[in-house]
């Protein structure tokens, strides 16, 4: 993909542990490398604790990243200098989970939004100033004399909006939206799906879509990543993935979310994963997952399986798909081996 | 199912008193719940689905708030007893599993002596026969060498793990009903697989009926035999799980159902979102409640008149003047509906379908 | 308070027109609910408490007391009278008068000046110098904080009223110097409020937040830390005042702080003492507008704790019935 307007590469997040430096670290974000094109939304998802959310904070360096690149429009971001860095921010903005957190208590609702432009210098003077706040409320359906409440006044789902609002500010080209609905009701759920996805055709934006929700994911993505213990499993179209997934992480991950249809879900036998997430602190050798893996054999615990392509723009980080792992287990997936480097 | 309910509530009210004015938070609730049965209460915050249960046994602040109608459990109606009596059925006859298993432990106690608590007060047992069972409830919720996490305090334990002993605790002194109340909604999904599962065996291998309280209209097509959807403190829709998700007649329950983004949507089809905002329960509108968010309504009544709960044939009863037309309301299930089987545990070797509480490194911390 | 900016002036509606009707063009939202600035939100808390309000008119009288002294006292106040010494309390000398048949009222009443005048200086020393120093270390970290945070503790290590004489004894004894050294001894108390209330604001998501806009560490202090690290600090200076006027009593009791013959409390109270005998008057009437003084800043600090907290202030609206309604 040339039309790359995000590379990630190699991306590492690691959390120093106490204060000796031992080298004891939280390998929050462990080695994440994808591509996001222009006008694309990626899904990322994964369960609690997978290194989602830092990754995109990384990507954005609201985390300074440990190793690895992001290449942003062909800007090298780790190589901003500080000033540059808050240049570059105008650019791509976050959407943050929390709307009740991400807001500044003491700020009146328009004053937020305006912020965001007095950072850049855009929509000088007061008339134009205002205007402009009261454009960016109602483009996220908002009435635009709210400007001066201040966040508690509003609900949830009308908080978040204020919050899209903001990032909507200075025209970014790019935003990062972690787990956007999640601390919304179903019903407002779907309200912020849909302003999102009708900016994103109005404004040509390219979405980063982080989310636990594999459902919502799969709703508002054109291609996931799915996430475990701070790498990337398994990247692929959004119906692929669902259609033929290849990790058995991915497997168990799509067995367990209920669907909303009573004979199905009844008799449905879903992938139950043994055991708790291993400790990000001390990661398994070789393979991550195979503690937990229904199909782990003796060459997991040595190899660590890198992304890398089955079929055309899906990879997996399997054993299965590789080729040590088809000479220890063939049996298992007699279509994998048609699907051996791309 | 058994003939008469366990437990039977009838024209339930909660109401709060607060500085805006009276909260009427649960307005006139009737259900039945049958031993062995699941009963599922669907609705979004605020909908009074979490209070209902907790005013059965008045585990809300009593100053402010007020109970009345009638929950008979049994031959006893709860509602006029003391605090006094009402400690013999909380925990005793009346299990809760409450959402979040960071807070419903106390860090500060080892888990034997919270799972042990509720025994050594309700049950006739010698301090070895609580031991004994204490660790016979911990195996049954799936705790490997429960003799040896007796001991252990909370945050020794992930947070599956954790709900696992929540759920210990609520089935100490074995109860008639357990009361779910979003027991998985801050458990990570496979984890909520796990927990889903076990509460339904438990359920076969005891017997009890299970309130199922959740917004998560996934979780209940799976585990539910009724279900009540409630919004702004009263039932809108009632109905067996099969003919609710087959054809949902209320408009509030189709709008959620087609707010829902649907795992392997193969076209994206735009979700039809709710309009507005769920009423204060301080303000609630005239008429019926959910008539200004309601792409059915015929302003002059349904903004003056509120509609009553009636039956529309089976056992399925909704609160409107309107029933959902039988085409949209199968388009609204339709949409709901999965286009691709998701992956089994057929799929993947057997061994994956065990659950996982048997192998001997589950539940470290 | 915490202060709303009010350069949005309310209620004049922007011309507005109407954006490119969008296909549905849904109805735009606006929260429920009557709109109210939040310092109105904050005093009619503040009111509802009825000590704190008690407090708050004791303060305002005695700040009227202070400005207005020239006016409200009767005699000159340092205008000896030998011939009318130990006067009890009168028509004429509603106080009565001292040792040197000076008008224990007009003094009492002059007292207040010099009394609120040295407490509010010697805090205002205290709250820049202390909130400057908590914003920097608990902004930036490291070795700063480190530092810093010692040397804090260093100063907590002495009591406050042996702090103020040790430096009060270096300056030299003097009106000024005694706020000097009342305002170093207190800005270890406010760097150690303000640094705690910046850790946990710092970490707060709105801070990311406005730092992922692309905000210098400039403006995140001054509009965002600066404004929700107030509330603490409010009360901090409310609760300093008290102390304050305490330490400054005792200073002047002792001969390290105010001198002879300006009308401060703790001196008249230091020379009454001699003349506990003579005059009951002498000792009781400045020692009551100590008491009332410190008591109305310690319940209005109290009030304020409650008002500024927004998990009290849901609390209190949740509680609803209870405490004095007030509009």
């Amino acid at each position: 993909m040339s039309d790359a307007l995000v590379t990630v590469d190699d991306l590492s997040v690691y959390f120093p542990v106490g204060r000796r430096r031992d080298g004891t670290a939280v390998k929050a974000v462990d080695g994440v490398s994808f591509e996001i094109a222009k006008g694309e939304t990626l899904g990322l998802v994964g369960e609690s604790g997978c290194g989602k959310s830092t990754t995109g904070l990384a990507l954005l360096r609201l985390v300074e990243p440990t190793r690895g690149s992001v290449t942003f429009d062909g800007i090298d971001v780790r190589e901003l200098s500080a000033r540059d860095l808050r240049r570059w921010r105008r650019r791509a903005a976050m959407i943050f989970q929390d709307p009740y957190a991400s807001l500044d208590p003491r700020q009146p609702v328009g004053e937020a939004v305006g912020e965001a432009l007095d950072i850049h210098d855009l929509h000088q003077g007061k008339q134009a100033r205002r205007t402009r706040i009261g454009e960016l409320l109602e483009r996220v359906g908002l009435h635009p004399d709210v400007a001066e409440r201040y966040p508690h006044e509003f609900s949830g789902g009308q908080r978040q909006r204020v919050g899209i609002a903001r990032a909507l500010a200075c025209e970014p080209d790019f935003i990062v939206a972690d787990e956007p609905i999640a601390a919304l009701d179903v019903s407002i759920q779907a309200q912020v799906m849909n302003l999102m996805a009708e900016l994103q055709r109005d404004l040509d934006l390219t979405y980063l879509f982080i989310a636990h929700d594999l459902a919502a994911v799969q709703h508002v993505s054109d291609r996931i990543a799915v996430m475990y213990l701070g790498r990337i499993v398994e990247l692929a179209d959004r119906i692929d993935i669902y259609r033929s997934p290849q990790h058995p992480y991915t497997q168990a991950l799509l067995s367990a979310i209920p669907v909303p249809e009573p004979t199905r879900e009844r008799s449905r036998r879903r992938i139950l994963l043994e055991g708790d997430l291993p400790s990000p602190m001390d990661p398994p050798s070789g393979c991550n997952f195979r503690t937990r893996c229904a199909e782990v054999f003796e060459a997991c615990g040595r190899v660590d399986p890198a992304l890398a392509p089955v079929t055309d723009g899906h990879e997996a980080a399997c054993l299965l798909h590789h080729d040590q792992g088809q000479a220890v287990e063939r049996s298992h997936h007699p279509d994998a081996r048609e699907h051996q480097k791309a | 199912m058994a003939d008469d309910p366990i437990l039977s509530v009838r024209d339930l009210h909660v109401s709060f008193r607060t500085k805006r004015g009276l909260a009427r938070v649960v307005r006139g609730l009737d259900y039945d719940l049958h031993a062995g049965e699941t009963l599922a209460i669907v609705g979004e915050s605020g909908s009074g689905k979490s209070v209902s249960t907790l005013a059965m046994t008045k585990l809300i602040p009593m100053p402010p708030g007020q109970v009345s109608g009638e929950v008979w459990l049994g031959d006893d109606d709860l509602v006029p007893l003391s605090e006094k009596h009402l400690l013999h059925y909380r925990g005793r006859r009346i299990g809760y599993v409450f959402q979040d298993p960071m807070t419903s432990l106390n860090p500060v106690h080892p888990i034997g002596r919270q799972l042990t608590e509720g025994m050594r007060y309700h049950l006739e047992l010698s301090d070895e026969e609580i031991r004994e069972r204490a660790i016979d409830l911990l195996q049954k919720v799936g705790i490997p060498s429960p003799e040896k996490r007796l001991d252990d305090y909370p945050h020794q334990f992930s947070g599956g793990m954790r709900q696992r002993v929540v759920i210990a605790i609520g089935l100490s002194c074995d109860p008639e009903v357990l009361v779910a109340d979003e027991a998985t909604t801050a458990l990570d999904v496979t984890t909520q697989a796990q927990i889903v599962e076990l509460i339904g065996r438990l359920q076969d291998e005891l017997g009890m009926g299970v309130i199922w309280i959740t917004h998560d209209l996934g979780v209940v097509a799976g585990i539910a035999d009724r279900v009540l959807v409630m919004y702004a403190g009263q039932v809108v829709e009632a109905a067996d799980v099969d003919a609710l998700y087959a054809r949902p007649r209320h408009p509030y329950t189709v709008g959620l159902m087609r707010s829902l983004p649907v795992l392997g949507d193969l076209e994206r089809r735009d979700l039809a979102s709710i309009p507005g905002l769920p009423p204060s329960p301080t303000a609630l509108p005239e008429g019926c409640a959910f008539h200004p968010r309601c792409a059915f309504r015929d302003d002059d009544r349904c903004a003056t008149e509120a509609p009553p709960l009636r039956d529309i044939g089976d056992g399925h009863l909704i609160r409107s003047f309107y029933e959902v037309p039988e085409e949209i309301a199968q388009e609204a299930a339709a949409e709901a509906r999965i286009e691709i089987e998701p992956p089994d545990a057929d799929d993947v070797g057997d061994a994956a379908a065990e659950v996982g509480s048997r192998s001997g490194r589950g539940g470290e911390t | 308070m915490s202060d709303d900016r009010p350069d949005q002036p309310p209620s004049d509606e922007p011309a507005e027109e109407p954006r490119q009707p969008s296909a549905e063009q849904p109805e735009l939202e606006r929260p429920e609910g009557e709109h109210r600035p939040q310092w109105r939100q904050t005093l009619a808390i503040l009111l509802s408490n009825r000590a704190a309000a008690v407090g708050l008119v004791v303060l305002i009288v005695m700040v009227l007391t202070a400005v207005f002294a020239d006016q409200l006292i009767r005699f000159p106040i340092n205008e000896d009278n030998i011939a009318n010494r130990f006067a009890p309390p009168s028509a004429d000398h509603w106080f009565g008068t001292d040792d040197l048949g000076r008008d224990v009222y007009s003094r009492v009443v002059m007292g207040a000046r010099v009394s609120l005048q040295v407490a509010a200086i010697s805090v205002t020393i205290s709250l820049v110098a202390g909130t400057l120093l908590g914003l920097i270390a608990g902004y930036r970290g490291g070795w700063l904080d480190t530092v810093t945070m010692r040397a804090v503790d260093v100063a907590f290590a002495f009591p406050a009223v042996l702090l103020a004489i040790a430096l009060v004894a270096v300056f030299g004894p003097s009106l000024r110097n005694t706020m000097i050294a009342i305002g170093i001894v207190f800005t270890p108390i406010f760097a150690r409020v303000v640094r705690g209330s910046v850790l946990s604001v710092r970490e707060d998501l709105y801070i990311r937040a406005i730092r992922s806009l692309g905000a210098s560490d400039g403006r995140i202090i001054l509009r965002h830390v600066l404004p929700n690290v107030a509330a603490p600090v409010i009360v901090q200076t409310s609760l300093s005042l008290a102390f304050a006027i305490l330490l400054e009593a005792a200073l002047s009791f002792v001969g390290a702080g105010v001198q002879r013959p300006t009308p401060a409390w703790g001196l008249m109270l230091a020379d009454a003492q001699r003349f506990i005998a003579q005059g009951w008057w002498l000792s009781v009437f400045p020692g009551m507008a100590i008491f009332v003084t410190v008591m109305a800043f310690n319940l209005m600090g109290d009030g304020l704790r409650d008002a500024l907290d927004p998990r009290q202030r849901t609390l209190i609206e949740a509680r609803g019935a209870g405490g004095g309604e007030d509009e």
